[in-house]
């Protein structure tokens, strides 16, 4: 008997998901009770073997492509229906229970903490450009967010932050599987070579830098009117 | 007059609608003619206000930003006004900045979004009720009010220094404790009575969970049990049926309690 097998029969009925340490006392509470051999030696399993166990497991499961997968939501393990299959499903047990779908504002400021957490209110608002308190009344009611300290700067205001609820409510195993979450953490933007901003030849040099060839071009009606005289002038 | 439809789309924002501007010039980011923009963006702000829409401050204040950089470009760069002491910072580039960045968690948002659907979509494995649940363990002695009362009397009595004059402001309502009740449990298979009393301060406080409590067993959220007489009384969620059945007016069953 391996030890994902184990976990595999655990969690085909487990009455809700499981986290590794709920799965280690588990090991622990068997051993105490069961006579086996087995149970005895997996008495003192460490979650990083448990974690490294499910991993193949929802692997092995993903290969096989069943219409059920194993996976990981807020640090816990459980097996769910893929996707496709919802049709029957839904029909057989009804409409999932889920508030409804949060707008655009919302998703948007909540990818803003939840990539940059602890944030304040005012940095939010800096990166979206609008007010956001309706849309912050509505996230912390819905628990997706929760303050989470004060910001050391001048008129301590709040922190916030994700909480659980927000990666259960997006299926998310963590804020690391977030997409791309290395890059919006700080966001290096690089500043391009240059910048096209004006109509080419608004910005020209001052006259005294322009050079005698200039001045005749300038005098042709078509040189002034492109302004391509002098494109090095900024 | 197609374009009439598109410009009185909602934005959000100026950042908003600087992006949608953008996006219109089929151009990257950075490489997008911000004077170009500006006109189109004041020409916007100004049909709002026509059309008596509220402009909020943020446009009014994005417009002054582009008005700002539109002026700058018509110097020549040797006469752009330049803060003295340390380099100022492009505007051009602290506005191309904030962009792309807005950009980017709008995008994540776009992906957040695709999952909260897709999330609708995906079953947990709920497995039918135990029916041998306690099958293991010993039958449950049977728990009577009398039982509740006498146990929140021993836990009261922590408290009897406190003078009963004392006037206390209603901190907590029922309601509440009710919700923080459900939260522990839920939280655990099993919950001891004197746990739930735990972070009590005051006698009020013990006496409005205890309340919570009584409320909780009569909308059959939770059944205490006894693991053996006299032991503590533990408290465990009753797991949530799936469709509200017929209300049943079976006995309850053994060790559990009804009011």
């Amino acid at each position: 008997m391996e030890l994902k097998n184990i976990l595999e029969a655990i969690l085909f009925s487990a009455q809700k998901p499981l986290s590794p340490k709920e799965l280690q006392d588990l090991f622990a509470q068997t051993a105490e009770q069961a006579e086996e051999e087995t149970a005895r030696a997996l008495k003192k399993t460490k979650q990083e073997a448990i974690v490294a166990a499910l991993e193949e497991l929802a692997r092995e499961h993903d290969h096989a492509a069943r219409s059920y997968r194993l996976v990981c939501v807020a640090g816990a393990w459980q097996f769910v229906s893929q996707p496709e299959f919802s049709p029957w499903i839904r029909a057989l047990v009804g409409q999932k229970q889920r508030p409804s779908r949060l707008s655009q504002p919302a998703l948007e400021t909540l990818a803003i903490i939840a990539y940059r957490q602890p944030i304040t209110r005012a940095e939010i608002e800096q990166i979206r450009g609008v007010a956001v308190d309706g849309v912050m009344q509505t996230l912390l009611e819905r628990g997706l967010v929760e303050p989470s300290g004060k910001a050391e700067v001048v008129g301590r205001p709040s922190l916030y932050s994700t909480t659980a609820q927000f990666l259960e409510y997006f299926g998310l195993r963590s804020l690391e599987e977030m997409p791309a979450a290395d890059e919006l953490r700080r966001i290096p933007v690089q500043k391009p070579e240059s910048l096209a901003t004006a109509d080419p030849g608004l910005a020209t040099a001052p006259p005294e830098q322009l050079t005698v060839a200039d001045v005749n071009q300038l005098t042709t009606p078509a040189g002034v009117a492109s302004g391509e005289t002098n494109p090095d002038a900024r | 007059m197609s374009d009439y439809k598109v410009k009185f789309e909602i934005f959000e924002g100026p950042l908003d609608l600087l992006l949608y501007l953008v996006k219109k010039e089929e151009v990257d980011i950075h490489q997008v003619n911000l004077t170009q923009i500006a006109t189109q963006f004041i020409e916007y702000v100004e049909l709002m206000r026509e059309f008596d829409l509220e402009v909020a401050g943020e446009f009014l204040m994005m417009a002054s930003t582009l008005v700002y950089i539109k002026s700058r470009e018509l110097l020549p760069v040797e006469q752009q006004a330049v803060a003295e002491g340390e380099e100022e910072e492009d505007p051009r580039w602290e506005l191309i900045r904030r962009l792309v960045e807005y950009k980017k968690f709008k995008d994540a948002a776009a992906q957040l979004q695709e999952r909260e659907g897709e999330q609708e979509h995906i079953y947990p494995r709920l497995p039918g009720k135990l029916e041998f649940a306690e099958a293991g363990s010993a039958p449950r002695a049977a728990v009577s009010v009398f039982d509740l009362v006498n146990a929140v009397n021993g836990i009261l009595k922590r408290y009897a220094a406190q003078e009963a004059r004392d006037v206390y402001e209603d901190k907590w309502t029922v309601s509440e404790k009710i919700e923080s009740i459900r939260a522990f449990v839920q939280s655990r298979p099993a919950v001891k009575f004197s746990e739930l009393f735990a972070a009590a301060t005051s006698r009020a406080e013990v006496v409005v969970t205890f309340l919570a409590m009584l409320e909780l067993i009569r909308l059959r959220q939770i059944v205490i049990e006894q693991p053996e007489t006299f032991a503590e009384i533990e408290i465990r969620l009753v797991p949530p049926e799936p469709a509200p059945a017929a209300p049943e007016t079976t006995a309850p069953a053994a060790g559990e309690l009804t009011l």
